[in-house]
């Protein structure tokens, strides 16, 4: 049912189109020409209508459904298709952002939803789901001053903070030049590009940098979206990409993906342990690794400031949230093959696509949890 | 054979068959008056609809902050504190940036097709215009970001900066880092997006003034500025205003390429040169995140107000026309 009801519609009302509210009227009347200018309106429309018969008898056997996080939707588009060759199962996933996945299985409309962002526990029970983790990432800072080449920048937690806060102002500044001897710096002002939209990127970000600054968590505190006391907002990634790329001496935060895809200069951050660690997979999975898993419930754990001597401190992992007691148990147990077959077979896919795989330790006590939780 | 019947049998024969045909057509009369209330009452019942069931969905919001939600500049998801005063302010300030330059630039090409342009220069132009008006809003808001922004940034910025940031009165306006992203810029794109519209509506009104008219005035030794000043523009003031105030309500409104170019972030600053938000902006950037009720609440809210902030602006054109042609009357 829920497949009917999701597809083709991005076809014919694409995201983000202006609403015909806020349309002017001339695009209004040119919109419906288009659509009734077109001789074959009613074919297509009645061949739509066939295709979302056709998706309702598939989704009666056995068809997975799922909604969330955008941050993972490249890899589980590729993993859904790759097991669709494989099994037949087909897994539809609407990339909606984590609060609507969250939002979605919660009204059961899905049968898992994806997550950057880890469920309370509390939570979790009060309306009988289960997560666990899928796989891993990581938000990484980028920078756009003259002269400063990928890598070569070095940063810590504080500095962060404090240039995010809008303390910190200039390239100059003590602080950066003494985490960066060597490096030739001049007094520009900063400029600070965050995310305008709300988004597991950024909840990552900010939950790292409360974890270390006492002055970020006072004052601005985490979430998906919070209120920036400095800066300009881009929207999404490419979004972010875009203004740093534009913006003279400006810094911003991606996922590594946009990072290495863009060629921007990412810096070096100084981790738990004291050691400087330029982000990438490795880093990222020392991250994964040195998380303890084991003491989070319900694997409710931001990997944000790992441990690890190697650990990149902003890496995030991907949660998916599952009910308890499916209320369709035929559809769940698909669900649940699908993930099996991704955790033990998908994870060449996540490496090409510059995610992380979750450690083989994690993945047993993944497999034990399920095992353990859900019926 | 013979056009006429030529019996008495005959004429009573199509006198039934008129009457039939005027109760037919009585009847398909109604039918389409009908039809045609059910259109009108159909945009009343959608505008209504949607206004009631985005004031449902922010009642939320209004029950807690009250009118706090108008005035308060604060937005901030964490501490679930919410006030549209930043969007209201940001949404008002671009468009009203798009008018200033919207108005003469589409005034300027309307006069120059209607009275300068050679005949053969018309059809292309005004073709032109149409395909324009064509173009997708997230066109306009890539253009903005990939090739308009650098050139602000390295172009006009500092050329701003440096002869209007020290003015007296609007010199606080025009003071602030060149970062290319702001008000100015996203009020200039949305200006470039509104010209062909207030522009086509321009030129088809002005190409209803009768030739007659203009000729009288050209006789008298009017020159074109005069005929169109005094002749063209007070024959057609009313559509004239209307197509301003659909390029207005378009830039009211206007998402996707605002939200590229306007840095999207919740500050109050007095330059145009610094970022901002607009309430259209925000709706599309926070919506799918939006992970309290009173967060969801404060958004559809946001939208209700963009709502009132349209009909009060089209309210005030109607009362100016109704002003206008009271004047008139006199």
């Amino acid at each position: 049912m829920v497949a009917a009801m999701q597809c083709n519609f991005p076809e014919i009302f694409p995201p983000y189109s202006d609403g015909p509210i806020f349309d002017g009227h001339l695009a209004k009347g040119y919109c419906m020409m288009r659509l009734f200018g077109s001789r074959f309106f009613g074919l297509r429309y009645l061949a739509a209508l066939a295709a979302c018969a056709c998706a309702v008898q598939g989704a009666l056997a056995t068809d997975v459904t799922g909604a969330g996080s955008t941050f993972v939707y490249p890899l589980l588009s590729q993993w859904s298709s790759d097991y669709s060759t494989a099994t037949g199962t087909k897994v539809n996933y609407q990339s909606i952002g984590s609060g609507g996945g969250i939002a979605q299985i919660k009204a059961a409309t899905v049968d898992f939803g994806a997550s950057d962002k880890p469920l309370a526990s509390e939570e979790l029970a009060q309306f009988g789901l289960a997560q666990f983790p899928i796989v891993i990432g990581g938000v990484v800072p980028v920078v756009n001053i003259e002269g400063v080449a990928p890598g070569q920048l070095r940063l810590d937690g504080e500095v962060l903070a404090r240039i995010y806060l809008g303390a910190i102002t200039q390239w100059n500044d003590p602080a950066i030049v003494a985490l960066n001897p060597g490096l030739k710096l001049s007094g520009d002002a900063i400029s600070v590009v965050h995310r305008s939209d709300g988004s597991g990127t950024t909840f990552n970000f900010v939950n790292y940098l409360s974890k270390i600054s006492p002055d970020w968590r006072a004052k601005v505190g985490e979430g998906t979206s919070v209120q920036w006391p400095a800066g300009v907002g881009g929207k999404g990634n490419e979004g972010v990409a875009a203004y740093v790329k534009q913006i003279k001496n400006s810094i911003g935060y991606v996922e590594l993906e946009y990072a290495l895809k863009t060629g921007m200069s990412y810096t070096a951050l100084k981790n738990h342990t004291g050691n400087f660690v330029q982000p990438g997979l490795e880093s990222f999975e020392a991250a994964a690794a040195s998380a303890n898993w084991a003491g989070a419930k319900d694997f409710n754990l931001v990997i944000t400031d790992a441990p690890g001597a190697n650990a990149w401190p902003i890496a995030a992992s991907v949660f998916v949230i599952v009910y308890r007691q499916p209320k369709d148990p035929g559809r769940s147990k698909a669900a649940f093959e699908f993930f099996r077959w991704a955790l033990e077979k998908g994870q060449i896919r996540a490496k090409e696509l510059n995610y992380v795989a979750l450690p083989t330790s994690l993945v047993q006590n993944v497999e034990k949890y399920w095992a353990s939780e859900i019926k | 054979m013979s056009p006429l019947p030529a019996t008495g049998v005959g004429l009573s024969l199509d006198d039934k068959h008129i009457k039939a045909r005027a109760a037919a057509e009585t009847r398909q009369d109604a039918f389409f008056r009908g039809l045609l209330f059910a259109a009108a009452a159909l945009v009343l019942l959608v505008l209504g609809a949607a206004a009631a069931s985005m004031l449902w969905g922010g009642r939320q919001a209004f029950a807690t902050f009250g009118w706090n939600f108008i005035v308060s500049d604060e937005w901030d998801a964490v501490g679930r504190q919410f006030g549209a005063f930043v969007p209201i302010y940001g949404t008002l300030v671009s468009s009203a940036i798009a008018m200033v330059i919207a108005i003469p630039v589409s005034f300027g090409i309307a006069l120059f097709l209607t009275e300068i342009a050679p005949t053969w220069l018309r059809g292309p132009v005004a073709a032109a215009i149409e395909l324009l008006a064509g173009i997708p809003s997230i066109i306009y808001g890539m253009w903005g970001l990939f090739s308009f922004v650098p050139f602000m940034a390295a172009s006009v910025l500092p050329w701003v900066n440096r002869n209007l940031g020290d003015a007296p009165w609007i010199g606080p306006l025009f003071r602030g880092p060149p970062l290319g992203i702001g008000m100015l810029t996203a009020g200039i794109v949305l200006g470039v997006m509104v010209i062909p519209f207030i522009s086509s509506v321009m030129r088809d009104v002005f190409l209803t003034v009768p030739a007659s008219l203009k000729e009288s005035a050209y006789a008298l030794g009017s020159t074109t500025w005069e005929v169109v000043w005094n002749v063209v523009l007070p024959y057609t003031r009313s559509a004239v205003v209307g197509g301003i105030f659909l390029g207005l309500g378009r830039a009211l409104g206007e998402t996707m390429a605002v939200t590229f170019v306007l840095g999207n972030a919740h500050q109050l600053n007095k330059s145009l040169l610094m970022p901002g938000n607009s309430i259209a902006a925000t709706i599309a950037n926070e919506f799918t995140e939006a992970d309290s009720d009173i967060y969801l609440s404060s958004l559809i809210a946001l939208g209700f107000l963009l709502f009132i902030v349209t009909f009060i602006v089209l309210a005030i054109a109607r009362l100016m026309l109704y002003n206008l042609a009271r004047k008139e009357g006199r």
